[in-house]
């Protein structure tokens, strides 16, 4: 009985023998390098060996044998050939579920129908292939906040080459993008709120398969989030005319990389964008004017009603219910602002009407509070003076009780 | 025949009751009954005032229990509607919570004035023993009338109040299982809960508020040794003055103006009522008990996670329970004659007793 303990252990898989790892561990420097990488990396904690990319025999202690070309050993593989040798994996579903069910194994099929891998294909090795966006050795899970595809990373990644104007010479496109991505609501939500679904280049751009978006479908690749703004702007007088003039239908507005928060400054005022194309006195300048109207107007009242019902609440008046319905004037003044994307009056007026009607509603209780106070105020004025009046005729009967004594 | 006249009839009804009721002796009682009066005689008046706050007490909470329906999904909604639909549902609301407070707070302080006035002493120990009962009585209607309203703040202050109790040596977790009437605080706390606020604690109140007055009756209130003292040195009978009407009208004036105080504390400072409580929601930060636990509460976070090999919230409950019971039996270690240093000592402990108590209560609430 006590043996069993020993058997059970010795029947146990020993770990699979990578004479590579153990070599280039001991070697320094360059030799070093990339087995210290490796020891990172979502691979090996998989069992893969560094056989499994180089070719070769890990179970060979001796270097030649190890490396012999009959064994299969190909070296560094050349730019060309990496997508390729990433696919003998990452393309095969028998492969892949065995690590992750739900894996995607399209890839390499997508890589092939990229700008990258297009060019790599005609032998342009200045081009990304899987290494320079995933890293090479110490190849890290997406998820896992030190890959460099990681939401949080993946911007100075791409950044990497497309802000080095050097390398993007040849190719004569721009090396802002990064640099005004970081002006964007789209990067701050990411970085200051964490929330790792805000976009980054690779929503927009497509991560293998990266492309700019043809000018004909930007409304839609906004529309994977903003659904509604799409769905009123595909309604809406400018669509047909964004179309028509070869224009990024959103872009015109928001901008590509440096999409700001927007504000209904936007739509109104000095630095309107509808300014760009409609004169103020114009049929589209006046629309845009009457449309920012009724937002300010909803926001006014709204946050007229705000103050009043707090003045209320820090007089301790019972006033929850106004301030729990101006939850729906706010979401009102929301669906108005989403709603200028039709670019109709009648549109954005609908909310508006809803919104002022709740503001107005729950400002009148605001005010109801605000009296209600002040009447309680009151009567306890006078209830303090009849208070106070008889407190002062016990006083008198007490002194003149102490007078009759003394 | 004559017409019987207004007055003589108003005497024949009176010798009716005398001849039953045999009043004139209450009559000579109140009559000859004195007070003593020296110079700390303003402090009789608290015991008059916790008294009066706890009739307002009655009185609102009766009022309140017309409208208020205790169940997790009406109690938090029958309060509101009793805030802001009721006919001066908001005045009694508030005058009930402020009064509450006031009450123990005036409670505290006669306490302590029957302390250091030694009125504690012999043969009034049992006067003192129902007054701290009293006081527990009133510290336990706080603590089960806070959870009513059923709001965020109030939910959590009485998760972590129940949670002590678990603490108990040997019985708490069948103590805090039965306060809570479950593992967790909920709907069976809340009915709970009300069922103590409204039935066991008031009827346990007036059996001992009965036999705590009946003995004040008995005994007259005391006069300071000091002051009979002096008396004595001077060949002198203590200064006193009639209970009815000097005493009484004294009373009454304070009475009004505590009367005052709580109109101005409801009408300016109303009771809010918070936020509906959430069993799945996080408890908000900074969340402490009602001021009159702040003490306790604020000692069990200084005192380390294990004492002498006990965790630290069981050694603090202990140590509270010691106190108390220390507090408690106050006239049978602390009568020692006047001037003595035994005597200085007892005073000496009594103010120790009431700095740690406002020291806590204070650090409690600024931390």
């Amino acid at each position: 009985m006590k043996y069993t303990f020993l058997l059970l252990l010795a029947a146990l898989p020993l770990p699979a023998k990578d004479s590579c790892l153990e070599c280039h561990s001991q070697l320094e420097g360059d030799f070093q390098a990339p087995a210290l990488a490796f020891r990172k990396s979502v691979h090996l904690q998989h069992g893969f060996t560094c056989a499994d990319c180089h070719g070769g025999d890990p179970n060979a202690d001796d270097p030649q044998a190890a490396m012999s070309k009959a064994h299969g050993f190909i070296g560094v593989p050349p730019r060309t050939a990496i997508p390729k040798l990433c696919a003998r994996c990452h393309s095969d579903p028998n492969i892949m579920r065995k690590y992750n069910p739900s894996e995607r194994v399209d890839q390499y099929a997508e890589y092939q129908t990229s700008v990258h891998g297009q060019r790599l294909a005609k032998g342009d090795t200045a081009v990304a292939a899987c290494t320079d966006c995933h890293g090479v050795h110490d190849i890290r899970a997406v998820r896992d906040p030190l890959s460099p595809v990681y939401p949080l990373n993946l911007p100075a990644t791409c950044a990497h080459c497309h802000a080095n104007a050097a390398h993007m010479a040849p190719y004569k496109i721009p090396t802002d993008q990064y640099a005004n991505y970081l002006k964007s609501v789209h990067w701050a939500e990411l970085s200051k709120r964490g929330d790792l679904s805000a976009p980054t280049c690779a929503t927009c751009h497509g991560n293998h398969g990266a492309k700019p978006p043809a000018v004909a479908s930007v409304a839609a690749v906004c529309g994977t989030c903003h659904v509604f703004e799409e769905q009123l702007f595909d309604k809406s007088p400018h669509a047909p005319v964004f179309s028509a003039m070869s224009t990024g239908a959103c872009v015109v507005c928001h901008s590509n990389h440096a999409i700001l928060k927007t504000s209904d400054q936007m739509l109104g005022g000095q630095n309107a964008v509808c300014r760009q194309c409609h004169e103020t006195d114009s049929a589209g300048g006046q629309t845009a004017a009457r449309m920012a109207g009724l937002i300010q107007d909803l926001q006014n009242r709204i946050v007229a009603a705000n103050d009043l019902l707090e003045k209320a609440r820090s007089s301790g008046m019972e006033v929850s219910e106004a301030i729990l319905r101006q939850t729906d004037a706010r979401q009102s003044l929301v669906k108005a602002r989403a709603n200028v994307h039709a670019f109709a009056v009648a549109e954005v007026n609908t909310p508006i009407q809803q919104g002022l009607a709740i503001a107005t509603e729950d400002y009148r209780a605001g005010q109801a509070a605000m009296k209600e106070r002040n009447v309680r105020r009151a009567g306890l004025a006078v209830s303090l003076v009849a208070i106070l009046v008889t407190m002062a005729g016990l006083w008198l009967i007490i002194r003149r009780l102490h007078r009759s004594r003394a | 025949m004559h017409p019987i006249e207004p007055r003589d009839r108003g005497k024949a009804v009176a010798a009716w009751f005398q001849d039953r009721l045999a009043w004139d002796s209450v009559r000579e009682f109140i009559a000859h009954k004195t007070v003593p009066v020296h110079s700390g005689t303003i402090w009789y008046a608290f015991g008059g005032i916790t008294l009066f706050l706890f009739v307002i007490q009655v009185i609102t909470g009766i009022l309140l229990l017309v409208y208020y329906r205790p169940t997790p999904a009406e109690a938090y909604e029958s309060v509101q509607f009793i805030m802001t639909r009721v006919a001066f549902g908001w005045l009694i609301r508030s005058i009930h919570s402020w009064s509450a407070n006031l009450m123990i707070l005036s409670a505290f302080v006669h306490m302590f004035s029957v302390a250091f006035l030694h009125a504690y002493r012999k043969p009034r120990e049992l006067v003192w023993l129902s007054g701290v009962v009293l006081l527990a009585l009133a510290l336990a209607f706080g603590f089960s009338g806070y959870l009513l309203p059923w709001n965020t703040i109030s939910f959590f202050a009485t998760k972590v109040g129940t949670d002590m109790v678990t603490f108990v040596p040997w019985i708490g977790t069948t103590l805090g299982r039965y306060v809570r009437g479950g593992d967790a605080v909920g709907g069976a706390t809340l009915t709970r809960f009300f069922g103590f606020h409204v039935a066991v604690l008031p009827a346990l109140t007036s059996l001992f508020l009965l036999f705590h007055l009946g003995l004040i009756q008995k005994f007259g209130i005391s006069t300071p040794p000091w002051v009979k003292k002096r008396a004595r040195a001077d060949a002198a009978k203590p200064a006193e003055m009639p209970f009815f009407p000097d005493f009484f009208l004294h009373e009454l004036m304070v009475w009004y103006g505590t009367l005052g105080l709580l109109g101005v504390l409801a009408a300016v400072f109303p009771w809010e009522l918070g936020d509906k409580a959430n069993a799945f929601a996080s408890a908000p930060a900074g969340i402490r008990p009602e001021w009159y636990f702040l003490a306790p509460f604020y000692t069990l976070k200084l005192i380390p996670g294990h004492v002498l090999g006990i965790e630290g919230e069981t050694a603090g409950l202990l140590g509270f329970g010691l106190l108390a019971v220390w507090w408690a039996a106050l006239p049978f270690w602390g009568a020692r004659p006047d001037g003595t240093v035994r005597s200085k000592l007892v005073t000496g402990a009594a103010v120790a007793f009431l700095a740690y108590l406002s020291t806590f209560s204070l650090l409690g609430y600024l931390r």
